[in-house]
């Protein structure tokens, strides 16, 4: 984390929000850095767009306030707000050229027109798009929308720039290119952005840190690292990337350690140093291993810390990786354990035998 | 290259050709006739077929025929901006603050026109006339002293009677129109610092602008060649030229006269259309 990183831009304080008698958030709370790149991750319905509309001031919060640049923003009005928003849909003018359209918030300032020209021509330099001025909406791709939607928010030079799943109308290919792009702008012009988004990957691409909401509440609010390697529950571990849970039982407790008896794995101590020390470490039944953190071993490799002897029952190919299915001796549903597919190892078919390694350090604990 | 074109356009022609039929007897038949009957003349009983433009220069030329045409122009602008300005915040506020119901609203918006419009028209006249509801009322009330005059048989009743037959056709293409608009836009006007008054002025007039144009055009294009309603509330100084080109085709039997005539306001209000919807066009921002 940079230390530039350490002002809280925006405080969200216990903030409930009901649509009648359904509560879309239930008590959220979060700080949210200057100039940090912050992600709301979670499934549909969750109340990521609620949250992120409670920050612009579209939606007042039931109860609970927020507070941007350490002022209350309670009362005051979207259009009074030093946040500027990238609508899901974009929301471009269509009766206004790209020019007229990332220039609209300047004229509600009341600046020149030399003055709104000039920025106007600046930011469309920086999103690239300085010979499409005078195009309408209708003319342009959904790339090219999606940066003038951005240009329009950046022109205002506000403290915040709120995203709503900006990314999700564009093809893949596109996506990833507007990821790095969204992301090292970012980091050249030092806005606090905060992006709503559902897809797990851009959130661990992009982020500085993510909260991961389910139903109204953030189960956990981490570094893209630190939602990987250590989610805090099931929930949090099958949302982001995949995971294999396996049932496990406490043996015993030690100041470094934690014996477990897993299922297909056999007993085995794992070190206590990546537990959060708050954790109930005796109600753990469950633990999970990402498929990274297994490998196929060839007989010549023998640096694996333990073993454990499987079935390959099906393969997934996707070039650079295989996702292999593997039934491991002693448990019925089959663990997913991914290999670099590197110079010299062959695609293991289906029905081999295989030895399967995996370490105690790559084990997370989980309880109901 | 040009074959293939032929034979798609053959194919379109095919298509169309049972509309196309029906509008050329429907439409353009009885149009042409009327043009070519302006170039006649009516010999008492018969009809001289040598072309003349005495007619047009009747038509343009008389005192009464131009101050009957200016007046049918003002009374249909006077209801067109009346209908308009009513029916735009009843299609506002359906569009944008009924939440629940709107079918049902519209519908009973529809609901005073199942009626025929000469019963609505009598329906004004009690309500307006001498010893109507509304002077009986403001009598009761003691509000006036004597029946108000002003509002039965003169250009105010027409104009009243008009704007609330025409009211429900003005309202439909504004609220399609406002319905249209995407809502997400409003709401990044206001995050780029509009008030609201600006942003209405700024998004959603403009984008309305093609609802708007389309029921002037709607309204005010038949309301010109309106007879019934001047002629049944209109009184004298409430006549129009439509009530004169009537008069010609019967009572004056001059019906190259009449024609004359209705061919003059049909091109004078082809003109003012196409005025309106270049201006709303550029009002409009050039929405597409
Ligand atoms: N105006 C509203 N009235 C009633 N319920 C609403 C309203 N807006 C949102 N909700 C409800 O609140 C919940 C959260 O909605 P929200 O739009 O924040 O979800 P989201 O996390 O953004 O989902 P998605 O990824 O699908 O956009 C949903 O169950 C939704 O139905
Ligand atoms: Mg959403």
């Amino acid at each position: 984390m940079k230390d530039t990183h350490t002002k809280p831009m925006i405080v969200i304080d216990q903030v409930v929000k009901k649509f009648g008698s359904f509560t879309a958030l239930h008590g959220i709370s979060a700080e949210i850095r200057e100039g940090e790149f912050f992600s709301l991750l979670g499934p549909s319905g969750c109340g990521k767009t609620t949250l992120l509309r409670v920050i612009a001031g579209f939606e007042p919060p039931t109860k609970g306030k927020v507070a941007i640049g350490g002022k209350d923003m309670s009362g005051i009005p979207a259009n009074s707000r030093p946040t500027n928003m990238v609508f899901q849909s974009y929301a471009i003018f269509p009766h206004l050229n790209v020019e007229e359209n990332v220039g609209y918030g300047l004229k509600t300032r009341k600046m020149s027109k030399a003055d709104i020209a000039r920025d106007v021509a600046e930011v469309l330099k920086l999103v690239d798009m300085e010979s499409y001025g005078k195009r309408k909406a209708h003319e342009l791709s959904g790339g090219q929308r999606q940066r003038v939607a951005l240009a329009r928010a950046l022109v205002m030079r506000p403290e915040v720039i709120l995203l709503d799943e900006p990314l999700s109308a564009l093809d893949k290919k596109l996506r990833d290119q507007m990821q790095v792009e969204l992301r090292s702008l970012q980091r050249s012009i030092g806005i606090t952005f905060i992006l709503v988004t559902h897809d797990q990957e851009e959130a661990l691409i992009m982020s500085d840190r993510i909260a991961v909401m389910f139903d109204g509440r953030i189960e956990q609010l981490d570094t893209p690292e630190g939602l990987y390697r250590r989610p805090v529950n099931r929930r949090v571990a099958s949302f982001i990337g995949v995971m294999n849970f396996l049932p496990a039982k406490v043996l015993g407790v030690t100041d470094q350690h934690v014996k477990l008896d897993i299922a297909a794995l056999g007993q085995i101590d794992v070190p206590r140093h990546d537990i959060d020390p708050a954790f109930d470490i005796e109600a753990v039944d469950t633990i999970g291993v990402r498929p990274e953190m297994f490998t196929l071993l060839a007989d010549a490799d023998d640096t694996a810390q333990m073993k454990v002897q499987g079935e390959v029952v099906d393969s997934e190919y996707y070039g650079d990786m295989t996702y292999y299915s593997v039934r491991l001796a002693g448990h019925d549903t089959p663990v997913t354990i991914s290999m670099r597919n590197t110079a010299g190892r062959s695609v293991v078919p289906p029905g081999s035998q295989v030895t399967v390694g995996w370490g105690a350090d790559s084990i997370v604990v989980f309880k109901e | 290259m040009a074959l293939r074109f032929d034979r798609e356009a053959g194919q379109g022609l095919r298509l169309i050709s049972l509309t196309l039929a029906y509008v050329l007897v429907m439409l353009a038949a009885p149009l042409l006739m009327v043009i070519t009957f302006s170039f006649w003349t009516q010999d008492y009983l018969t009809i001289d077929t040598t072309l003349t433009l005495n007619n047009y220069r009747e038509a343009w030329g008389t005192p009464i025929y131009q101050v009957l045409m200016w007046r049918s122009l003002k009374i249909s602008l006077i209801v067109t901006v009346v209908t308009v300005l009513l029916a735009f915040p009843i299609a506002y506020y359906l569009s944008f603050h009924v939440t629940r119901r709107k079918a049902l609203w519209l519908f009973l918006i529809t609901v005073p026109f199942w009626t025929s419009y000469l019963l609505r028209v009598f329906l004004w006249k009690v309500i307006l006339g001498y010893n109507g509801v509304l002077n009986s009322a403001l009598l009761g009330l003691g509000f006036i002293d004597a029946p108000l005059t002003f509002i039965l048989y003169n250009l105010n009743a027409v104009v009243i009677t008009l704007a609330h037959a025409w009211a429900p056709f003005a309202i439909l293409p504004i609220f399609v129109a406002l319905e249209k608009i995407d809502r997400s836009l409003l709401e990044a006007a206001t995050d780029l610092g509009d008030s609201p008054l600006r942003r209405f002025f700024r998004i959603t007039l403009p984008l309305a602008m093609p609802g708007i144009v389309a029921a002037t055009l709607i309204v005010l294009i038949p309301t010109v060649g309106d007879f019934i309603t001047p002629r049944l509330v209109g009184g004298t100084d409430g006549l129009m030229i439509s009530n004169m080109i009537q008069i010609q085709f019967g009572k004056a039997n001059n019906a190259p006269l009449g024609a004359a005539l209705a061919v003059s306001s049909m091109v004078v209000i082809g003109l003012i259309s196409v005025g309106i919807f270049l201006v709303g066009k550029k009002l409009g921002g050039r929405v597409r």
